[in-house]
This record gives structure tokens, sequence and C-alpha cells, in this order.
């Protein structure tokens, strides 16, 4: 009997791996661009504001409305047009992509950060402390958002951190419910039932075993969370319910352009553009890092650099 | 099964109580004053102090929260604080405009969300497959309003400019005055619900159907020499469509309770712009009133999902 010649294949962990497909996913590299992209705009939103000169808020209502009083067209004065008061367009996504990055990014983290740890512990602990938080969690997706939202910025007044919260508290459950379902399955795997045998405490457990686990299903579900927290905090400001006026929004600067459809197209078109492109781009990159993590890709050659030195 | 049914009515009381109390909470434990926003700026201290006891505001909170439990178990959602309508009346008003709204754009984005994810994934990797996707991608993306301001600017000033009035914005005539009329006014509206939520269909379609593609009965029925279509309507079709009734139940309570984007946009009378109005004016029956009905259909609509689950797939039973 000859044992069998062993292969010399470098071990790959799964995130590696994914990484790698990732690396070849045109759509996500396109997406990645996109975004890497958006997120320069927001950060050097000051600069393109000295390079052509006006800032966020600044009115030019002699140069910068007709003199019938209508926005100007985009124009070597200003590149993308001007908004019924007569500001920069331009300089105004520009700093509306900070409201936007800003709200998306934060809100889905704090929404992803309590519904991991509310599923991880439901999951886990089962019984009547799943039985609690799972109805909690029912309520707060019971809740009709948007009429919900609007009650409590009415009368707290709108606001950056507002929006970020309503959203967050509107999305968590969301995030809990697929992590228990996650949590469940892992609990029974050998290796946590072997941490559990060596003593290990729960909390090591949940976080160090199950944790990374459930990680992969969480990275791809905030992927995925972000455009539509970018959406309701458009949606939000074009209520009147997020940033406070003279602070650029893209859902401000198109609830402004509502009254201005008909003369201004650009005033409509490039907040709508930058949102689109945006939301787009996250909601591919989500795609396609779902697809490079997904398990099921694996069943082709499982494990064969596992063993390897 | 009438176990299970009691068992969700409570829940559902629990659920409408939470956020009943949730609302007053909110607005009780932040301090304005609305009876000097009601008064009026330049009103004398007498005055606010006049209204405040008319609105019933000069209780406790504890007495007024009583009061206003007492009113909801009865039905009655109170009066508004700016016009003393009864919120029943207002509620009985604007419910046909978004009860109109809701049901039209709930039949076309049926339509078209799942037309295009059958289409999809019948044709999967074809040229027809990635434009239905990339186009459902487009839609899932963007928010309702600025569909609705796209559609406007096409579909009505575009048309108008041309010479056409097909779809002016800002009208509604009920369906029992002028049912042509009716279906004009609303026709931007529904499609603009419609388009967002038919992408969110197309996707979810086409993904159950091509996971029901590789179950081991649908290739017995290949074998059984069954035609590609019957295949696909009768076997993969069916089964695919668990997750489109329970998404079309949910997605039609919280519409119904307002459909406040869109009723923004288009100027219409629903629930939805009640509620922004309501927001602006600090008319705190309205928004509860609201609020409290947004909530309970979209339970109701949980409910009735989970029911009729029970009822399609003998697989699911309900305890």
């Amino acid at each position: 009997m000859t044992s069998p010649p062993r292969a010399v294949v470098r071990s790959r962990g799964p995130w590696e791996l994914a990484f790698a497909r990732l690396r070849h996913d045109r759509t996500a590299i396109a997406a990645a661009a996109t975004l890497t992209a958006v997120v320069v705009a927001a950060a050097v939103a000051p600069l393109i504001a000295a390079a052509v000169g006006h800032g966020p808020a600044q009115q030019y209502l002699d140069v910068g409305l007709s003199p019938t009083g209508i926005p100007l067209a985009p124009n070597s004065m200003f590149l993308l047009g001007t908004d019924s008061l007569g500001r920069d367009i331009l300089v105004r996504i520009a700093y509306g992509t900070r409201v936007s990055l800003l709200v998306g990014v934060l809100a889905s983290a704090l929404a992803v950060l309590i519904g991991t740890i509310v599923g991880i512990v439901a999951g886990w602990y089962g019984g009547l402390v799943d039985r609690v938080l799972s109805r909690m969690m029912d309520v707060f997706l019971a809740l009709p958002f948007l009429v919900f939202a609007l009650a409590l910025v009415a009368v707290v007044g709108p606001s950056l951190a507002i929006s970020v919260t309503v959203i967050a508290v509107f999305c968590w459950a969301s995030v809990g419910r697929i992590v228990r379902a996650e949590t469940l399955s892992i609990r029974e795997r050998e290796y946590v039932q072997a941490a559990r045998t060596i003593g290990a405490s729960p909390a090591r457990i949940m976080f160090v075993e199950i944790l990374p686990n459930v990680a992969p299903t969480v990275i791809v579900y905030t992927t995925l969370l972000v455009p539509g927290a970018i959406v309701s905090e458009a949606t939000l400001s074009f209520l009147g319910l997020s940033v406070v006026p003279p602070t650029p929004s893209w859902g401000n600067m198109l609830a402004d352009a509502m009254a201005y459809y008909k003369v201004a197209w650009w005033f409509v078109f490039f907040p709508g553009a930058a949102l689109l492109i945006t939301t787009v781009a996250f909601n591919l990159l989500g795609d396609s890092v779902r697809d490079a993590l997904d398990p099921r890709r694996d069943q082709v050659a499982p494990a064969i650099g596992e063993e390897a030195p | 099964m009438i176990r299970y049914l009691l068992g969700r009515l409570a829940w559902t009381m629990l659920v409408i109580w939470i956020v009943a109390t949730s609302v007053f909470v909110i607005y009780f434990a932040v301090p304005h004053d609305v009876a000097r926003l009601i008064a009026g700026r330049q009103a004398s201290a007498e005055t606010v102090q006049l209204v405040r006891a008319r609105l019933g505001l000069d209780q406790p909170a504890h007495i007024q929260y009583a009061q206003f439990l007492g009113r909801l178990v009865r039905g009655d959602l109170g009066y508004s604080f700016n016009t003393q309508e009864s919120v029943n009346t207002i509620i009985a008003r604007d419910f046909p405009v978004t009860v109109s709204l809701a049901l039209g754009s709930g039949i076309l984005w049926l339509v078209l969300g799942v037309g295009a994810g059958v289409l999809a994934a019948t044709k999967r990797r074809s040229a027809t497959d990635r434009i239905i996707t990339a186009v459902a991608l487009g839609f899932y993306s963007m928010p309702t309003f600025l569909v609705g301001q796209l559609l406007l600017f096409f579909l009505f000033f575009r048309l108008y400019m041309a010479g056409f009035e097909f779809f002016p914005p800002g009208s509604y005539v009920a369906f029992g005055d002028n049912p042509l009329q009716w279906a004009r006014f609303l026709a931007l509206p529904w499609l603009s619900v419609a388009l967002v939520t038919a992408a969110t269909y197309s996707r979810l379609t086409r993904g159950a159907m091509l996971d029901v593609m590789d179950e081991d009965y649908i290739r017995t029925a290949r074998a059984k020499g069954l035609t590609e279509s019957r295949i696909t309507y009768r076997h993969v079709l069916r089964s695919s469509l668990t997750p489109v009734v329970s998404q079309f139940g949910i997605d039609m309570g919280s519409l119904l309770g307002g459909a406040i984007v869109t009723e923004v946009v288009f100027g219409l009378p629903g629930l939805g712009r009640e509620v922004v109005q309501a927001i602006t004016t600090q008319d705190l029956p309205i928004i509860m009133g609201i609020t409290i009905l947004s909530t309970v259909l979209v339970v109701a609509a949980n409910l009735v999902v989970d029911v009729a689950y029970g009822l399609l797939d003998p697989r699911v039973r309900l305890e």
C-alpha cells in the first residue's frame, strides 16, 4: 500500500478565497471603484468648493439665477447648474455625499451591532431569553417605519443623529432575525460543543466561536443594508425630517427640486444620479460579496488545502 | 387553530398597545407647547391656558394616558387639536384614497414583478435576464420619491409640453364618482409605487424559481416528459410563490397605512399626506390615530399571511 502523493497546496482561508473571487469579479471591481470615488468626493468636498470658489450654502442670487429668477443650467461657472436659490449644485452634491455616506454607514453599523448581539444571545441561550428577544424583534418588524419615524422626528426635531437612530432602530431586528437563525444551527456544531465541554464561558463561545462564523452573513447583510439606509435618509430628508437646511443632502436637494422639475432638469437629475449611482454600486457590491462568500460555491473542491503544511 | 388565532390576537393587541404607548411617551417626554402653537405666538397666557384646558392638556400625563387608552378601547381615536374634527372621520375620508393607491399598485407590481421574475428565471443568463436584472436593480436602488419625480417629468410634463395632458398630478376623484378619472389621476402614483416594489418581487421570484429548479422533483417532472411551460408554471412557479405571498401581505399592510412619499409627491389626499400635515401642525391625535391604524394593518397583514401559509402549504402547521 502506497500512500497517495501529498499535494503541496498552500492553505487558503475562506476570507482569502472570497477575496480572490472578488478580485476576478469585474462587477465587484467596478462597484468598489465607484464607491471609492464617492468616498473621495465626500472627503474632498471642501477642496471642490475651494476649486470652484462656491460654498455649499452660498446663494448667488445675482449671477446664479436667470433674470427671471430661474435656476441656471450647467455652464462654465456652475458646472452642474444652480438650484432655486442660486447655489452651486456640484458643491452641494459633494457635501450631500458626506451626509448620505455618514448616515448610511453609521445607521447600518449600529443596526448590525445591535442585531448581531441580540441575535447571538437569543440563538445561544434559547428558551425564555430567545422567546422574549424574538418577540421584541417581531414588534420592531411590525412597526410602520416611516409613519413612526415621522412621528418621532416631528417631536424630537430633525437632526443627523436622529436620522441615524431612527434608521438603525428600524433595521436591527431584521439583522437580529438572520443572526439568530444562523446561531441556532452553529450552536449544534462540534466545535461549539467542544468549546462547551472544555468549559468555555458563554461569552467566549458566543463571541469567539459563534461570531466569526456568522460574520460572512453579517457582512453581506451590512453591504446590502447601507444602500437601504441611504435611501431611507434621502426619504427623511425629502420630507424635511433629516439634516436641517441649509446643510445640503441629496434628499433635501431633491425636495427643493420638486417645484422646479419643469424648468430645471439638472436640479433633479444630478442629485438623483448621485444617489442612484451610490446605491446601485452598494447593491452590486453586496451581491458580489454574497456570491464570493456563498459556501455552496465551495462544495466543488472541499477542503483540499486544509491539511497541507 | 382557534387557540392559535386567539394567541395571535392577544399578541396583536399587545403590539398595538406598545406602539400607542410609545407614541404617547415620545410626545410627552419632550417639552413643547402645543397649546401655544395653536393659540398663536401673540396669544396671552390666559388664552393659551384656555386652549390647553380645551384640549385636555392641562391634565397630568397619566390621566391623559388613561383617557386616551379608554377611548382607544372603544375605537374612538379622539379629535384633532386644530380642527376639532373627529380623527375617525378624517381617517374614514382619507382611507379610500390610500386603499385605491395600494390596491391598484399592488396588482400592477405583482404582474410586473412576478412576470419579470419568471421571464428572467426561465431565460437564465440570457440577454433578457441581464436586462431585467439590471432594470430591477436600478428601481430597487431608487427611493420612491425619485421614481415619482421622474414619472412626473416624463409622463406628465413632457407629454404636457407635447400637447397631451394624460396624467395630471395633484387631483383625486373617487371611484364612485368617475372610475375613468379615478384611474387617470392614480395612474402615475400606481406606477411609481409599482416600479419600486416590482423590483423586489422580480428579484424574489427569480431567486426562488432558480432554487426550485434545482430540486429533484423538477428533474423528475422533466424526465416524465412534461412540457417546459407546464413545468415552469405548474411546478416551479407554484412552489416559488410562497415568499412572494408573504412579501405581498407585508407590503400591502404597510402601504395601506399610508403611502407617505407617493401621496406627498403626487398630492393625493390620503392617510400618508394627512400624517405629514399633522406632523407640521403637531396635531397629536391625528398622528396617533394614523400610526395606530398602520400598525394594526401591518400586524393584521402578518396574521393573514401566516394563516394563508397554513392553508396553502400543508407542511406548515400552525401552533
